[in-house]
């Protein structure tokens, strides 16, 4: 406690603060680039990249406030936290605004508060005080139970809105519970569903069915020694068989229209570049005629020209790769993938399993985030409305981001003290 | 720290392995496939193509043949189309709610966002009506263009139409012109394309996701201006022109008439004709099937398409080439005891019994005995065998622009026909026939076949003396007034100058004896020397052709005229040519009112009974039962061939 009355700044890991500011300067500059306007002043408050310096200045302002509060803060207040998003999460149903098909905004005059935003950062440090305070075993109903359901609520109400993307980042967390002791079974398992789901979207099924049989004979064969293993085989494949079967049923009832056909789109099945696909075609277009070297700053003429949609928020990768080229995108993703094995370099060096857990789930967070959102813009994922973090254009997003990083700085920063 | 630490390197692989994927589909779009480089540019770049305006073609005085004459053109860009009233729209623009339908649709279905043609070319009329209301009509703009306008319908099958071009053109020419550009489709428009054409200019503009203009391309770096086409100055004479197509009404055939001295042509008919400004603006389509089902073919090109035996007026060239051979003079005399009788039982009538003639007198008088006798004998009695003694016959009357195209400066021209010694040998399956086997070839029917054209380049060749210029349309091009070189290179027809003047002569005195075959065609002051000819033709009645030129002193005008079914050549051709001529050199009709109305007003087409008939007020060709047999008209007398 001491430590943390000399100086804010004392203890923090400059690096990852140093890669924050350097996302968010490249976000700035590439909504600057995507609503260029000659005519217009450099910073205009009333245009999206003047108003994205506002939220810059109220993040920081976060940050800073996050780096002056006591780590224990975090910890004790976590249920709260968790607490009160899953009622913002309940109140957006009712009172929240639809905007594009989604019910995930509440208004809070000129700023819409998106709670899902906040409840990543609400659950991942429940999770954490959850899987930190007690000496647990994932392995453990006991433990396992409480954790899925800390999990499951927000994501039950996030699916509700419907906002399939949010969800989804949730289910990232899986990653976190794997680092904690999870068996490997689940990211298998879970890597198989999804290798399973789109095969049997793609082939038909009997050649599914007699594919998985070979495989699950050759792999009985070669393992014939190992009883448990082919008791693991067997039950995988009667599980496999099920999903199967239940895809069909997935794909036709449970998916909403808009989602079939952008998972259409993305296996190939459906080409429709004035309709459905013209987001991610543009988006294509928009990246791949920047060359390795870019158009060059404010030269990008899809985005300059709104051929491109959403360019400043879901597609801002847009602008990078138009304008800066593979050199610049490969910057960006380098900085990604130092930020994310930086901050898991930050959760291993927790003391308390507290830290670690909830830096694993900032990691996984933005992570699922990152991958999603240049996969989308690049078609090798569907498209799911998920904001690329640090450089998307929205203060709801920009802030609930910073204050994740944030918190596990001023964790980390309070590693030496107890917690 | 717990028992799974090293679980992080599994995460950390993860992260690593997915941003490598990434990095991979990024370098391939970005670097590997190029196509999306391609669609960028189709996104934003607009070229905006700038018409040149086409080259103007004049006749030989300067005055006017084709002109540009602007339309309007309304577009559509179906995107910016709002709640409108369709009704009053419709009524503005002269459609029906239908077609507003289906253009729109049209419309709409090529793009939303990207402009196109709504309705073609509207009147200058209805586009000052619709211009008041224009902005009333948001989505709609008119685009200017020119149309080729003919302010005096004259010459349309040499003069040509443009019309869009097809896939083909498009495939062909290599990327130079786009869906929806016009290309000269046939005669000087489409021979002279690459003249009249001009330079395209373009202009590159960057257009944002609405299609709204977003300012130049690299400040117009890659612009260029438009050129206009070069104008082309014809050879024909337009008032020439004009009064013999009047003269070639109701009639099927040709004039065609040369100035010997330079081969410039100086009209050329092809009647029926029809008015070159159908093939222009929206009715276009159904005039051009009109046109096409026409049972008189008006889309033929008769002066270069048409081919005919010749008939008598080959007795010019048989004499000509029988005294380059050697085989005749002027004082060879044949007995014409009223027709020729060759090989075991071949019997070939004359008109008449001539008697004992000189060669001066078959032509005056037309003898088919006399040119009997000299095909014999440049066929038969020559140092070689007959089928050899062909070929170099042959050859010489083919030095006369006869067999092959002569190339004149208009597309889909017809050779003629002139048979090789191999098709005789093969018809008759061995080489040992002789002239009794084709021998109206002596006469010129049979197998052969000339073009209006190459008939009037004959009487050129005569009229020279021995030589030809190429005919041709065209007489300069563009603003320096360039002449094509092979238009002033001399042809030779092969036949020394001394021999002309016999057969001369003798076609002076076609016109000008009493007893010649044309005196009909006589005019007062001027020597007109001239050859008639009819026909036989196997379809039906026969074809009048005459061929002349004038003076006979330094020759202004070699002149051709073909009117089919229509009987003597002297009955028809010959006034015509003479009219035509006196037209040309003095500019004026001396003949009186009757003589000239007689051939105005006579209808010969197919089908009609052949009277004379009184000109009647109603246009209506039902009238038929009103038309009187006129006696007025003097009957000519005539000498049949």
């Amino acid at each position: 406690m001491n430590n943390q009355n000399r100086s804010f700044f004392f203890n923090v890991d400059y690096i990852t603060i140093f890669l924050y500011l350097c996302l968010v300067a490249i976000g700035w500059f590439n909504i600057h680039a995507a609503v260029y306007n000659e005519d217009e002043a450099l910073i205009n408050l009333s245009s999206n990249s003047g108003k994205q310096l506002i939220y810059i200045v109220v993040a920081i302002i976060a940050a800073i406030v996050i780096l002056l509060l006591d780590a224990k803060f975090f910890l004790t207040f976590a249920p709260v936290f968790y607490g009160i998003t899953i009622l913002l999460l309940i109140a957006v149903l009712i009172v929240g605004r639809n905007v594009g098909g989604n019910q995930a905004w509440i208004p809070i005059g000129n700023f819409r508060l998106q709670p899902s935003e906040f409840a990543k950062w609400a659950t991942s440090l429940l999770l954490a005080r959850h899987l930190g305070v007690m000496n647990t075993k994932l392995s453990d109903l006991k433990t396992l139970l409480p954790t899925l359901g800390i999990l499951g609520l927000p994501v039950l109400l996030i699916i509700l809105q419907p906002d399939a993307g949010s969800a989804l980042v949730f289910i990232s967390l899986i990653f976190v519970l794997y680092r904690e002791g999870l068996s490997p079974y689940f990211l298998i398992g879970g890597a198989l569903m999804v290798l399973l789901f789109v095969v049997t979207l793609l082939y038909p099924k009997l050649y599914i069915i007699i594919g998985l049989i070979l495989v699950v004979a050759f792999l009985i064969y070669q393992f014939r020694r190992n009883r448990k293993l082919i008791t693991v085989f067997v039950i995988g494949m009667v599980l496999s068989l099920l999903f199967i079967f239940s895809v069909d049923f997935v794909y036709t009832s449970i998916l909403k229209t808009h989602q079939k056909v952008r998972i259409d789109l993305i296996l190939g099945k459906v080409t429709d570049l004035r309709g459905v696909g013209y987001n991610v075609n543009q988006s294509k277009i928009a990246i791949g005629s920047g060359g390795l070297t870019g158009k060059g700053y404010l030269q990008g003429t899809q985005t300059k020209f709104n051929f491109v949609p959403e360019q400043s928020t879901d597609f801002i990768f847009c602008t990078v790769g138009e304008e800066w080229g593979f050199i610049g995108s490969f910057v960006v993703i380098g900085l990604y993938v130092f930020l994310l094995l930086r901050i898991i370099h930050l959760a291993e060096r927790q003391r308390s399993s507290f830290g670690r857990v909830y830096g694993y789930a900032v990691a996984c967070i933005i992570f699922c985030h990152f991958f999603v959102n240049i996969g989308m813009t690049i078609g090798i994922m569907p498209v799911i409305g998920i904001p690329l973090p640090f450089l998307s254009y929205g203060g709801s997003s920009l802030l609930s981001f910073t204050i994740l990083l944030f918190t596990l700085i001023k964790f980390d920063s309070n590693r030496l003290g107890i917690v | 720290m717990n028992s799974f630490f090293k679980r992080r390197y599994i995460i950390q692989g993860i992260f690593i392995l997915v941003a490598l994927i990434l990095l991979g589909r990024l370098y391939y779009i970005q670097i590997v496939d190029d196509r999306y480089k391609l669609s960028a540019d189709n996104n934003v770049l607009r070229k905006l193509i700038i018409y040149p305006a086409r080259g103007v073609i004049l006749d030989r005085h300067g005055k006017v043949l084709v002109q540009n004459e602007p339309v309007y053109d309304l577009m559509i860009i179906p995107g910016q189309v709002e709640e409108m009233d369709t009704l009053e729209f419709c009524e503005l623009i002269n459609i029906s709610k239908h077609d507003f339908d289906k253009a729109f649709k049209k419309a709409k279905n090529y793009s939303p966002y990207r402009s196109s043609i709504f309705q073609k070319q509207l009147s200058a009329i209805t586009y000052a009506a619709f211009q008041e209301k224009l902005f009333e009509y948001p989505g709609f703009y008119v685009q200017n263009r020119s149309v080729r306008f003919y302010p005096d319908s004259t010459a349309a099958q040499f003069l040509g139409y443009i019309g869009e071009v097809n896939d083909r053109e498009i495939e062909k020419y290599d990327g130079f012109y786009g869906q929806g550009d016009y290309i000269g489709k046939t005669g000087i428009e489409k021979s002279y394309e690459d003249l009249l054409r001009g330079q395209r200019g373009v202009r590159n503009i960057m257009v944002d996701v609405h299609n709204r203009e977003q300012g130049s391309f690299f400040e117009g770096k890659y612009d260029s201006t438009a050129v206009a086409g070069d104008n082309l100055i014809s050879s024909l004479d337009k008032e020439l022109q004009l009064f013999g197509e009047s003269l070639m009404v109701n009639k099927i055939g040709s004039v065609v008439a040369i100035e010997p001295s330079t081969g410039e042509i100086l009209a050329s008919i092809s009647s029926p004709s029809y008015d070159p400004n159908m093939m222009v603006g929206r009715q276009r389509g159904n005039n051009y099937m009109k046109l096409l089902n026409n049972p008189f073919k008006p889309m033929f090109i008769r002066p270069i398409q048409a081919e005919y035996p010749p008939g008598s007026i080959f007795k010019v060239i048989n004499a000509l080439v029988a005294q380059e051979m050697g085989i005749i003079n002027p004082n060879t005399y044949f007995h014409c005891p009223g027709g020729y009788r060759y090989g075991r039982n071949g019997w070939m009538g004359c008109t008449h019994v001539h008697g004992t003639i000189n060669l001066e007198q078959s032509i005056e008088e037309s003898c088919n005995t006399y040119y009997g006798y000299t095909y014999n004998r440049m066929i038969d009695h020559t140092e070689m065998r007959p089928v050899n003694a062909y070929s170099r016959w042959r050859n010489m009357v083919k030095k006369f622009g006869i067999g092959n195209i002569l190339d004149i400066d208009l597309p889909a021209e017809r050779p003629g026909l002139i048979p090789t010694a191999d098709y005789y040998t093969k018809r008759f399956s061995n080489d040992k026939w002789t002239s009794s086997f084709n021998m109206s070839l002596s006469i010129g029917q049979g197998e052969l076949g000339i073009t209006p054209l190459q008939m009037a380049n004959v009487m050129a060749i005569v009229a020279n003396r021995g030589f030809y210029y190429k005919p041709h349309l065209i007489k300069a091009m563009g603003d320096k007034k360039i002449i094509k070189k092979e238009y002033t290179k001399k042809n030779d027809a092969g036949i020394q100058v001394k021999y002309f003047d016999t057969v001369i002569e003798g076609m002076s005195r076609v016109v000008n004896a009493p007893n010649g075959t044309a005196y009909n065609a006589k005019i007062n002051d001027i020597e007109i020397c001239g050859k008639t000819g009819t026909v036989q033709n196997p379809h039906g009645e026969n074809h009048s052709v005459f061929v002349a030129f004038a003076p006979r002193i330094n020759p202004k005008i070699a002149i051709a005229v073909v009117v089919e079914n229509a009987g003597y050549g002297a009955t028809w051709s010959a006034p015509i040519a003479s009219l035509m001529i006196e037209k040309y050199l003095k500019d004026s009709i001396s003949r009186p009112k009757y003589y000239t109305d007689r051939l105005l007003n006579a209808n010969l087409l197919p089908g009609q009974k052949k009277l004379y008939y009184k000109p009647s007020n109603k246009k209506d060709s039902t009238a038929a039962s009103e038309v009187k047999r006129l006696n007025a008209v003097p009957i000519i007398k005539q000498k049949i061939n």
